[in-house]
């Protein structure tokens, strides 16, 4: 596939002064996702994984080497043009939800799209378009508090998609959940991947990480094994 | 747009915390309302002087007897006399009237009661002079004072002291000392000015006070009007002169009477008012500032609490200009509102002091507007640190602040 890819990454470095020492979270890192992708990023605590995670989600940048997203390099942007991209790129779905516990499911859905300068007509009808199709339709004026797990967490996803990013970066999106509401969870990043959207998927759980379509696992922030089918064979020979 | 929905996101997390929020703002709202009440206080005060001032019609200039010393020993005697009054009249051009006064304090007997009150011989043109208009009956005739008849005019308070009807006691009769005087008229109430109070005063001819009452022809003081257009200034100059002559004081001697302007105590009490006024004021902004402080002190807490929410703001794509305008803003809110609330309040506290006091204090528009865009300001200074802290969080931090 000649198509480029939505992230490349070259010899990441990032390390962090923790006291006298230096920790060093990525040791030289590379990594390519595609479009449609479907990748579990897995890995133990301490791995590396999490600092992955929020460099690729622009809430963080490298020491050293490059990141390209979309073919933009954003490895040495700015606080606010990292912002903008997150809010364009990015869809992020948490393990705490994260959701405003004073405002109502619709107004959380809004949240990205205020600070994209969306009018509010607009807003309205995208954010009530995206909760009726993860199911909530009729809780759009729900507080938070006033929801189960599960619905928080679709909520969440609503909200992460709104801007239809690039990406959507799940942080052991199911580790709140009971089984059977992370099952019912996962089955709807399962459909986002079958209509196209890139996920990504950071846990340790093998058994989320089965959804997804390959797995790269991490250790002393490093690569450690990458289960991905088609990657080596897809990357064109230079 | 995005302004906007700032305004509506700082609204909504004033809602959230409402009586914290009304607390806050309570600092506001009494440093405000205190500003604009001793300002408008202040005002009064000053205008009340100057209505003072203004009642007292032209410049009267206040000639009084200084200390006589006779060989080192101060003597009972004035310094002035009936002659120096008719010589200022004669001789200085810059003068329009002027009023001989001999005052002496005496046992009153009016009907059954008995009262220690000044009696003022005078020239029958004082009332004219002071602007003292008659309530009742007539002023005493010079044809009256050259005959040295016992008639008496009463001050406004008079009856007062007395306990009398003023309509009643025209035609009656006081006794001072032994000798019987005819109440011919009572003036109207003019409230004190400096220390004296003129409406206690129980006015007769110059003669008659001189010859049956005080028994000597000096004086005590001389009221002197000064023409209009005339500076006062140079009237004293005038005035000076021509006593000096009558006095026949060497050059370089010292004078041996006083002159002062009536209107000088009342200056004085201006300057008072208005150093007050400020120091007032002043007292109330360093309330004002408290206030801020305040609203610094629980803008910083609310930056600590909403930590997560800041994370999650910024992770969805808000940027730091985003989330000190939103922080700002909440803080400007705050102060806006509790100065609108101080500013109502302000005005009704000087609305009810102007009624208490019987003052005009009046809130000026500048005292409204200074107040409204000293407060927003407040909100600007106190709120921009806590708002810098918030825009300056690390998203990932942020995002996990338990």
């Amino acid at each position: 596939m000649s198509e480029t890819p939505i992230i490349r990454i070259n010899k990441l470095h990032r390390s962090y002064p923790m006291g006298d020492e230096v920790i060093h979270a990525l040791n030289g890192i590379d990594l390519e996702i595609r479009r449609n992708e479907y990748v579990a990023i897995m890995g133990p605590s301490g791995s590396g994984k999490t600092t992955l995670m929020n460099i690729i989600g622009c809430l963080d940048s490298p020491n050293s080497g490059e990141y390209l997203l979309n073919n933009q390099s954003v490895s040495k942007l700015r606080d606010n043009q990292l912002a903008r991209i997150r809010n364009a790129e990015i869809g992020f779905v948490f393990q705490t939800f994260n959701l405003l516990n004073r405002t109502s499911a619709l107004q959380n859905v809004e949240l990205p799209l205020i600070y994209k300068g969306v009018s509010r007509k607009e807003r309205h009808e995208r954010a009530k378009g995206i909760l009726d199709a993860v199911g909530l339709g009729s809780r759009m004026k729900h507080r938070p508090s006033e929801m189960s797990g599960g619905q928080r967490q679709r909520v969440a996803i609503a909200r992460a998609l709104i801007t239809e990013p690039s990406i959507l970066l799940a942080d052991e999106p199911t580790g709140n959940l009971d089984s059977a509401t992370g099952r019912e969870i996962m089955g709807i990043f399962d459909k986002l991947h079958s209509d196209g959207q890139t996920i990504i998927l950071v846990t340790h759980e093998a058994d989320i990480a089965a959804h997804a379509k390959g797995e790269v696992h991490l250790r002393d922030g490093s690569i450690a094994n990458d289960t991905r089918p088609t990657i080596s064979q897809e990357v064109p020979a230079q | 747009m995005l302004l906007l929905e700032m305004f509506r996101i700082a609204g909504q997390s004033i809602r959230a915390n409402f009586f914290r929020a009304f607390l806050t703002m309570l600092g506001i709202i009494i440093g405000v309302a205190a500003v604009i009440t001793m300002v408008a206080l202040g005002s009064g005060a000053q205008q009340a002087i100057n209505d003072q001032i203004d009642s007292l019609g032209g410049s009267i200039l206040s000639v009084r007897a200084g200390q006589m010393f006779s060989r080192g020993i101060a003597s009972s005697d004035s310094s002035i006399s009936v002659s120096d009054a008719d010589a200022l009249a004669r001789d200085v051009y810059s003068v329009t009237a002027v009023v001989p006064e001999l005052s002496v304090r005496k046992q009153i007997k009016l009907g059954s009661a008995n009262r220690s009150l000044s009696i003022v011989g005078t020239t029958p043109n004082f009332a004219d002079v002071s602007d003292y208009p008659l309530l009742y009956g007539r002023l005493f005739s010079p044809g009256e004072n050259a005959a040295k008849k016992r008639v008496a005019v009463l001050g406004g308070g008079v009856p007062a002291v007395f306990e009398k009807d003023p309509a009643m006691l025209i035609g009656q009769s006081l006794n001072i000392e032994g000798t019987s005087f005819e109440i011919i008229g009572i003036l109207e109430e003019k409230g004190s000015i400096g220390f004296s109070n003129r409406d206690d005063y129980i006015w007769t001819p110059l003669a008659t006070a001189q010859y049956r009452i005080a028994g000597s022809d000096k004086i005590d003081s001389i009221s002197v009007q000064i023409a209009p257009n005339v500076p006062i200034e140079t009237a004293m100059i005038d005035v000076e002169r021509i006593l000096r002559r009558e006095h026949q004081i060497m050059p370089g001697a010292k004078n041996d009477f006083s002159l002062s302007d009536r209107k000088q105590f009342l200056n004085i009490q201006q300057e008072a008012a208005k150093i007050f006024s400020y120091l007032l004021a002043g007292i109330a902004g360093i309330s004002l500032i408290v206030g801020g402080i305040g609203i610094m002190n629980i803008m910083l807490v609310t930056v600590t609490e909403r930590t997560r929410e800041i994370g999650i703001r910024k992770a969805l794509g808000a940027t730091r200009t985003n989330i000190m305008t939103q922080f700002l803003i909440e803080a400007m809110s705050l102060c806006i509102a509790g100065g609108t609330i101080g500013i109502i309040l302000g005005g009704s506290a000087s609305a009810l002091l102007a009624n208490l006091a019987g003052w005009q204090t009046p809130v000026s528009v500048e005292a409204i507007t200074m107040a409204f865009f000293f407060s927003a300001g407040v909100g600007l200074f106190f709120g921009i640190w806590p708002a810098r802290k918030a825009a300056k969080l690390d998203p990932i931090e942020a995002l996990h602040y338990e």
